[in-house]
């Protein structure tokens, strides 16, 4: 655990000491249904923080929120300092905050390179009267397919680069999304259940990659079910039931919050429901 | 030995570089980006008219082509723009009844002045510009085994402009389609939300891919038009089937797809014809009956073709794997 959160208080809506996304007041409802009804949050950056929650709970509706890929009825919400309120998803990932998906979206039908090269960021070929002259653009495809065999070494995709996406396994499909994501050196880079559906073989890799994205300075928020996983890699945890954050703390006391065990087992689980009992 | 000729001569004919023409602008749409666009004789038609009104009514052929070219592109826009950012079937409907719209409002009697109503425009009124430019001596010229004027109707001088035409757009695709700009609209195809999420503006894409397809549409209208005349009826829904039908049938997301699928297509649909006037005795099928029972051996053809090879003939059949 880094000293950055040494002076942070266990409580809900915690205020961090550097935070790279702050967002306040935000509440998404569909219909009748409060989906997400946040206060405050905060994340810190340079650290992995996980949001957990059991199922319901609003975690990948604030993910949606905080992406640009859903609208909240109301709220604020910043990155780096500048509002992201109604910007775009395009725009936010352009900001340097990049997203994985729960269900993953590798791109099926073209190359496991080409899905790479397709992260990269500002590339002056995507525009459609330069792309018409390979001269402007052939130099920076060059450097692109250079960062992406980088990249794709070091996730050990490197052997299946020619392959469709959509021959890779539901593992190889995660780490390529993740590796894809990176192409465009994010300064966050935000993972919907990074390990739902991954071999166990591989989750130990992808767990290290993610502790290794950090090292490199990266900001990671990640939504996770694995309890494991969360207590291994993470620095601070953020617990979510019924839309409302309920919990902040560090992976090892968090889980022993009665508001986070309320929430997962229920709030009577200790209580005796025997006849006898009463 | 007639019909092989007649079957042969069919391939190179200007329909079928029309037909290949808009396939190609279809192919922009549906095999690059994933746009299920069910109004392409919509866009050729307005290609027809933008180019057909202005010529008779005095403007020079490269203001008439700009015209249509705007024309269409215009319509794109206008279609692309309150749908491009809902999901895909939505594309379909609107473009299916927007291109009905153009062809009602094209053959209403209170367009007659300028659409010439149902009857349409005739030939004689805008193709003078284009055939005045024909390097071809004014007469039936024999080619090889085959006649046809220089310069006048489908003749010599449009199958060259055609042919070249469609040469340049399908060079135009293959360069596009393997710049980063054409990678950007594969991955639309594949899943819009993950480009986005990659920080490109999907919407603009889109549009841009809508735009582009329907102006090479116009274009092949321009030409279909210039071997006949425009018939606001000729450029029905069927048109539109037979144009998904020929770029299915050659292969989608391919450079020669479109082309080889209007040759085949076109081919196949004057030597079932041919073969069907010719052995089956007209006490079983009256002259009347062949043109729509050769249609159908052509539909049967084409099951066929999509049952037993469906990414098409140039296709990758690697790709259809991972259809989802």
């Amino acid at each position: 655990m880094t000293d950055a959160f040494a002076s942070v208080p266990h409580e809900p809506g915690a205020p961090k000491p550097d935070p790279i996304v702050t967002a306040h007041g935000v509440h998404r409802h569909f219909g009748g249904l409060t989906a997400v009804d946040v206060e405050h949050f905060e994340v810190q950056r340079h650290a992995i923080t996980a949001l957990i929650g059991p199922n319901g709970a609003g975690k990948s509706t604030f993910f949606n929120l905080l992406t640009g890929f859903d609208k909240p009825q109301h709220g604020e919400w910043m990155f780096n300092g500048h509002s992201l309120v109604g910007t775009s998803p395009a725009k936010i990932a352009r900001a340097g905050k990049v997203r994985t998906f729960q269900l993953t979206k590798a791109l099926n039908r073209m190359t496991v390179v080409e899905n790479m090269r397709l992260g990269a960021a500002q590339q002056s070929g995507e525009n459609f009267f330069r792309a018409l002259v390979p001269g402007i653009w052939s130099a920076q495809e060059k450097e692109i397919t250079a960062k992406a065999e980088v990249l794709l070494k070091r996730f050990k995709l490197w052997e299946k680069r020619d392959d469709y996406a959509g021959s890779l396994s539901g593992g190889q499909r995660k780490l390529l999304e993740m590796a894809r994501a990176l192409m465009s050196d994010p300064e966050m880079i935000m993972l919907d259940e990074p390990m739902a559906g991954v071999n166990p073989a591989l989750t130990e890799s992808l767990l290290d990659h993610i502790v290794e994205l950090k090292d490199e300075g990266k900001t990671i928020l990640f939504v996770e079910h694995d309890m494991h996983m969360v207590r291994r890699i993470s620095d601070w945890v953020v617990v979510m039931a019924e839309g409302k954050i309920i919990a902040e703390g560090p992976p090892q006391t968090v889980m022993s919050n009665p508001a986070v065990q309320d929430a997962y087992l229920g709030a009577h689980h200790d209580t005796d429901l025997s006849e006898d009992a009463s | 030995m007639d019909l092989l000729l007649d079957s042969i001569n069919e391939l190179f004919a200007p329909a079928t570089a029309a037909f290949a023409l808009a396939a190609i602008g279809l192919n922009f749409h549906f095999g690059l980006t994933g746009l299920l666009n069910m109004g392409h004789a919509g866009f050729m038609l307005l290609g027809m008219y933008g180019y057909a009104i202005s010529t008779s009514r005095g403007a020079p052929i490269w203001l008439a082509l700009v015209i249509a070219i705007v024309v269409a592109a215009l319509f794109g826009l206008l279609l692309g723009w309150p749908t491009l950012k809902l999901r895909g079937d939505y594309l379909a409907i609107a473009t299916i009844s927007a291109a009905e719209l153009v062809r009602y409002l094209g053959r209403s009697n209170t367009l007659q002045s300028l659409t010439g109503g149902s009857t349409g425009i005739r030939g004689n009124d805008f193709k003078f510009t284009f055939e005045e430019l024909s390097p071809f001596p004014d007469e039936n010229i024999t080619f090889l085994f085959w006649t046809r004027h220089g310069s006048l109707s489908s003749s010599w001088w449009l199958v060259l402009v055609a042919w070249i035409a469609v040469a340049l757009f399908a060079l135009l695709y293959w360069q596009l389609a393997r710049s980063p700009w054409g990678r950007v609209l594969k991955g639309i195809r594949e899943d819009e939300d993950a480009v986005r999420a990659l920080g490109k503006n999907v919407y603009s894409y889109k549009m841009q891919a809508l735009v582009l397809g329907g102006v090479i549409g116009a274009l092949g209208g321009v030409l279909w038009a210039l071997g006949g005349s425009v018939q606001p009826d000729s450029m029905g829904r069927p048109t539109t089937f037979w144009i998904w039908t020929l770029l299915l049938l050659g292969g989608a997301a391919t450079v020669l797809g479109p082309i080889v699928g209007s040759m085949i297509f076109w081919m196949s649909l004057v030597l079932i014809k041919g073969l069907a006037s010719a052995f089956i005795p007209s006490s079983v099928l009256s002259p009347v009956e062949i043109e729509p029972f050769s249609l159908v051996l052509v539909g049967v053809t084409l099951m066929c073709l999509v049952i037993f090879r469906p990414q098409g003939i140039l296709g990758n059949k690697r790709e259809l794997a991972f259809n989802d």
